[in-house]
């Protein structure tokens, strides 16, 4: 049985990417991410001063992200804006599936702070932001071990599905398992899971979802080495 | 294992790119060895210098280095100093003893000496590992900068706005007839004719962006001719 997908998706097909690095001038770092439909544009400032100062750590830099998704980007009612509870917990996922590749040693008591923005979501937000913001950071001129790419495993009536979108996630029901990987280290630095699966059917999605980051991760540095070849022709 | 390159010097590199295989390789700056290999961490121009990898940034905030000549603004007086804004993630102090050479009574007025947004040149002389920076203002060149306007460059690139002995530069300041101080931190202080000033800055925003191609001094050297109408003299290397 083959599962039919509102775009005409293959089950192991992704959504067309594209990439694309320095967006945004004034920031120490850009980036911009689209999977499908769903768009995040990440900026990056610093390392800078950190205030307020019980959160500075002596011992090494801090990164700090906001997520936010625009009032027009969602697919059904107009989104809120400002934080919710939702933002914030992707906001400190985001942050945490990142730290883990950054070095912020030589910035005690500085922060780092990334802003990621969703214009248009269709599901994977959390995901397309994580691409952006490596790729951001890597603009920035931080020191990190890989870049992180991520993307959103599915589950549905029996089938597994990549990347997928709001349609099957949202309407549909499809297990949701959001995962980023570090192909240099082979490790994931996220894995949510939102649904019901087997212990077997999980491992498999894994290892589909790190081969299909690799993809990812390809994309990624193309568009990090292209704003720079453009500039130096 | 047989030693093997896998990208080519002046390349590209993006943090996680494998450079090459083998222990016969060394990591330098920017790189670091995993296993057999070594990896970029930053993302920059390979540069190959023997055995040794070394990858040149082209982006990155300024991290201050002792006797680096910085152009900094005063941004609070202290007890015994000022406090100074780096254009960097941490601010430096100038003490009493580093800024003037003058006796300086016990509860002076410090404000005499440096004002609140005042724009100094100074040399950074020490930086702790938790990032406390001292500086001095005793030095040849290092003083209060009054006029002119300060614009901001890419840290990365300030050793091509100087130039090999400062040859850009120089180039530029004939031309014009501005006085330019560039600082380590990616600060340039202009000073001269208003409409010299903005072919200065135009030249040195040039020079900025293209630092990366060659025979950028003549690409300079043509912008500066044609602005200004002075044939410009090509400073002579040794």
């Amino acid at each position: 049985m083959t599962i039919k997908r509102i775009d005409k998706r293959k089950a192991d097909e992704m959504r067309p990417m594209k990439a694309e690095v320095g967006v945004i001038p004034s920031a120490d770092g850009s980036a911009v991410f689209q999977a499908g439909n769903t768009r995040a544009i990440v900026s990056v400032f610093g390392p800078h001063d950190l205030h307020p100062k019980f959160l500075q750590n002596p011992e090494r830099g801090i990164l700090r992200c906001h997520y936010n998704m625009m009032p027009f980007s969602g697919h059904g009612d107009r989104v809120r804006p400002g934080g919710s509870r939702r933002s914030k917990e992707i906001s400190m996922l985001i942050e945490k599936s990142l730290i883990s590749v950054l070095d912020l040693e030589n910035f005690p008591n500085a922060v780092v702070d990334v802003f990621v923005e969703l214009t248009e979501t269709d599901a994977g937000t959390r995901c397309a932001g994580i691409c952006a913001a490596s790729m951001a950071l890597a603009d920035a001129g931080l020191k990190m071990k890989d870049l992180v790419s991520a993307m959103s495993m599915g589950y549905l009536d029996g089938e597994i599905l990549v990347d997928i979108n709001s349609d099957e996630d949202c309407d549909r029901g499809a297990t949701d398992v959001p995962i980023a990987f570090i192909p240099s280290e082979d490790k994931l630095s996220l894995l949510q899971l939102d649904g019901d699966v087997s212990k077997e059917i999980l491992l498999k999605l894994l290892e589909i979802g790190k081969q299909k980051c690799l993809e990812i991760d390809q994309v990624q540095r193309k568009a990090l080495k292209n704003k720079f070849k453009e500039r130096l022709k | 294992m047989v030693d093997k390159m896998l990208i080519k010097d002046k390349e590209i590199v993006v943090p996680g790119d494998k450079i090459a295989s083998g222990m016969g390789f060394l990591p330098g700056r920017g790189t670091f060895r995993k296993n057999s290999d070594i990896l970029a961490e930053k993302l920059g121009i390979l540069n190959v210098d023997g055995n040794v990898m070394k990858i040149v940034s082209l982006s990155g905030v300024y991290l201050p280095k002792v006797n680096d000549r910085v152009i900094a603004k005063v941004i609070d007086v202290l007890m015994s100093g000022w406090r100074f804004d780096l254009n960097s993630a941490y601010s430096a102090v100038l003490s009493m003893k580093e800024a003037t050479s003058e006796f300086i009574q016990k509860g002076a007025d410090l404000t005499k000496y440096f004002q609140i947004n005042d724009i100094v040149v100074c040399k950074i002389t020490n930086v702790t590992s938790q990032k406390l920076i001292d500086v001095t203002m005793s030095g040849p060149g290092l003083r209060k900068l009054r006029g002119g306007r300060l614009i901001k460059v890419n840290t990365n690139k300030v050793p091509r706005i100087i130039g090999k002995e400062g040859s850009m530069v120089s180039m530029i300041k004939n031309a014009t007839g501005c006085n330019i101080i560039v600082g380590q931190n990616g600060l340039v202080w202009i000073d001269g004719e208003p409409d010299k000033e903005v072919i200065t800055v135009k030249a040195v925003k040039m020079v900025e962006s293209e630092a990366h191609t060659a025979g950028l001094t003549d690409k300079v050297a043509a912008f500066l001719e044609k602005e200004t109408g002075v044939k410009t003299a090509k400073v002579n290397k040794k």
